[in-house]
């Protein structure tokens, strides 16, 4: 499968060959999982396990809280605290599914700021990142859906807000809107095809998920130096490269348990802390929340979306030149949905030559601000729209578009980059030969 | 000391980034202690039956805790009273339910929820623990959660002696001022005074310990497996953290062969 030469699955025993030769399942098994890995990967590479364990976690969870699941405007609310209260460990799995989805995000977030930094989205894995990107963009729907099946007020007047946002599209906004909700408003019928969905697209995350490794074993792993496997010969690529087991498999497996003893520790200790207390109230179409607030892993792009008021000038503009049809609610749609899409949009917005952060001495600043914008983003998204958070949203919401419209563009033409190393095995021997002691190397393994 | 400081501090820059606070506009919660107060806590289950004494007493005449099942007043991680005793609480307290088979109310068995109150139109309380948030510090971050806790048990213990006299009269409604409510005003009348509930092991009823005691036993109702969370907690946390060991230990002699040979050449 992976274009970097390496030793391939050889049956051996008569059964093997007879079943090689019909199902080539264990080859593709072996290929799998031995592929040639760059030796110097740190420990920013992990997340994609995290992320793997976190959809089996979510998928093996929901399977068994929709059994005890009632998806009724009028029972729904009960159902879960039936769950929580006479289900046999249902508390737990509850628990554990809620903060699952943070948990999620976390690792997601990380996974896709690693790619920022270290230019993974570069040619040619940019197939890599546009099938991230759609993951990304399901597992918010997925998320989403989700956090309306409790069906308390949160959800309600979550489902309500977001659902409104389709309502911005002009002329066929309302349409869509009503397609979306099965009826005028958040209903039984909302309920049930968000059920329905919320089962199904973690199936289709699944699968997405096989091709995003599929890509990238073609194309082999990126890495922090960005330079790429040597593939003139296998012993010029054995040099730059591990096989993925046992060497990364031990090594994903011990951050994956680092990352769930904190991870247990939210779940035992405070399962509420990321949820929202208004979620504990039954949904009520007749008194609005004080705060509409979404999941903090929705915040930053929930600023952005708010950002874009009517007194801002690029929205008069936008507004003027489309005679109104563009007005501040939808291109406050346009701005949400597209701070994604400029994101998926970087491997051809990047016009560096350099593919790693480490090597690329003023983008590394416009990167941190912009992993500082995406927090700044993230709380104004909490705080009410009001000053000086609207304010302060719009210069984050700008930044964010600045950095891949505009700075990325840039820097590629201005930037003088440093040297990089020769190859991955050049790099590793510089972290662990001449200047890395015996305790600096024991104390960080494989960075 | 320091935790007073540290409150007065995360008060003020709580306050100055919300000046609708303000005296007298309701949102002040007092940090009490409690006994589930941080990961090591646990229910006091004599305050959780003082409490369950002053609901059913006060609280029940208009609240309602439609999802508590009355079967897990026996829980040993809760009240636990004994199950003649919960049987004997139903009798007492002419507990009754609606029964669709029936159509009528017949008296409850420990296996149904504690019943819908709607009568006064006020909020059931099976989960008011959870539905409120006592602090945001600060700067909205919420910050403070992670040492105080969410605060909903200290909202309830708050609101409840945090009535302050200053009523006002709105569209012909009296409402009650109070410290805590947010706005200032709500339309509940100060439900408890100073040696309303007379509690078998002599504890003080004044009011601040009656709130405190309610509040604990709410918390309780709407978090019943606490402490069996906080159980599982630390043995998935200590599991885990061994295999987190093994693991770098096989992690790092797995790698210390490719680390030589990168070191040697």
């Amino acid at each position: 499968m992976s274009g970097i030469p390496h030793d391939h699955y050889e049956p051996k025993s008569n059964a093997e060959k007879w079943l090689h030769s019909r199902l080539p399942v264990v080859g593709l098994l072996y290929d799998t999982l031995m592929i040639p890995t760059p030796k110097n990967l740190n420990w920013m590479w992990i997340w994609g396990i995290v992320l793997a364990f976190c959809l089996a976690m979510q998928i093996a969870t929901g399977v068994i809280l929709v059994m005890h699941y009632t998806p009724h405007v009028d029972l729904a609310f009960a159902s879960i605290e039936h769950i929580m209260r006479n289900v046999n460990g249902g508390w737990a799995i509850r628990y554990i599914h809620m903060n699952g989805a943070s948990l999620f995000f976390i690792a997601v977030y990380l996974h896709i700021f690693r790619g920022l930094y270290y230019g993974s989205y570069k040619a040619p894995r940019e197939i890599t990142w546009i099938i991230g990107m759609l993951i990304y963009l399901l597992m918010m729907g997925t998320a989403f859906m989700g956090y309306v099946l409790p069906w308390g007020q949160m959800s309600f007047w979550g489902a309500t807000v977001i659902t409104g946002l389709f309502g911005a599209i002009p002329f066929i906004g309302e349409a869509i809107q009503t397609w979306l909700l099965g009826g005028p408003a958040v209903d039984n019928a909302t309920l049930n095809r968000f059920l329905s969905l919320h089962f199904l697209l973690p199936f289709v995350i699944a699968g997405l998920v096989i091709v995003h490794i599929w890509a990238f074993h073609t194309t082999g792993n990126n890495n922090p130096t960005g330079v790429e496997v040597r593939r003139s010969s296998k012993k010029d690529a054995e040099a730059d490269t591990l096989p993925f087991w046992p060497y990364f498999v031990i090594k994903d497996f011990f951050a994956l348990a680092v990352v769930l003893v904190g991870f247990f520790a939210v779940v035992g200790f405070m399962p509420n802390y990321l949820g929202h207390p208004d979620n504990y109230i039954e949904a009520n179409a007749l008194a609005t929340p004080a705060h509409i607030v979404p999941e903090w892993y929705f915040l930053p792009f929930y600023a952005i979306l708010r950002a874009f008021t009517g007194d801002v000038w690029v929205v008069m503009f936008a507004s003027w030149i489309t005679g109104g049809i563009v007005d501040a609610k939808f291109f406050g749609v346009i701005a949400m949905f597209g701070a994604i899409a400029v994101m998926a949009l970087a491997p051809w917005l990047d016009t560096s030559s350099v593919r790693s952060g480490r090597y690329r001495p003023q983008f590394k600043w416009w990167f941190w601000l912009l992993a500082f914008d995406f927090m700044v983003l993230m709380w104004a998204g909490a705080r009410p729209a009001e000053p000086p958070y609207s304010t302060i949203s719009l210069i984050g919401a700008t930044y964010w578009f600045a950095y891949f419209l505009v700075i990325l563009p840039l820097l590629g033409i201005f930037e003088k980059p440093h040297a990089q190393p020769e190859t991955i095995e050049a790099d590793f021997k510089e972290h662990y030969g001449k200047s890395g002691s015996e305790g600096e190397a024991a104390s960080t393994p494989a960075e | 000391m320091f935790r007073k400081l540290a409150l007065t501090a995360l008060a003020a820059v709580a306050l100055s980034g919300a000046p609708a606070l303000a005296a007298g506009d309701g949102g002040h919660v007092e940090n009490y202690r409690f006994s589930f107060d941080g990961p090591f806590g646990t229910y006091d289950q004599n305050q959780l039956q003082r409490g369950l004494q002053v609901y059913t007493e006060v609280c029940s005449a208009c609240h309602g805790l439609r999802y508590v099942p009355i079967r897990s007043l026996s829980d040993e991680d809760g009240p636990g009273i004994p199950e003649d005793q919960v049987r004997a609480y139903i009798e007492q307290n002419f507990i009754e339910v609606w029964d669709d088979d029936l159509r009528d109310y017949r008296p409850a068995i420990p296996g149904d929820n504690f019943p819908e109150v709607t009568s006064a139109g006020a909020p059931d309380l099976s989960l008011m623990a959870k539905a409120r948030l006592g602090f945001h510090g600060p700067a909205g971050l919420a910050l403070n959660n992670l040492v105080f806790g969410i605060g909903g048990p200290e909202y309830i213990a708050s609101l409840l002696h945090g009535y302050n006299g200053h009523d006002e009269e709105m569209a012909g409604t009296l409402l009650y001022g109070n410290d805590t409510f947010p706005g200032g005003l709500i339309s509940m009348a100060p439900p408890l005074f100073d040696g309303q509930v007379e509690f078998n092991d002599g504890s003080p009823n004044d009011v601040e310990h009656m709130a405190q005691d309610v509040a604990a036993f709410l918390m309780w109702a709407a978090e019943p497996e606490m402490m069996a969370r906080k159980r599982l907690g630390f043995t998935a946390v200590i599991l885990l953290g061994i295999l987190s060991v093994l693991l770098y230990l096989t992690n790092k002699r797995l790698w210390a062969p490719v680390k030589r040979a990168a070191k040697e050449q």
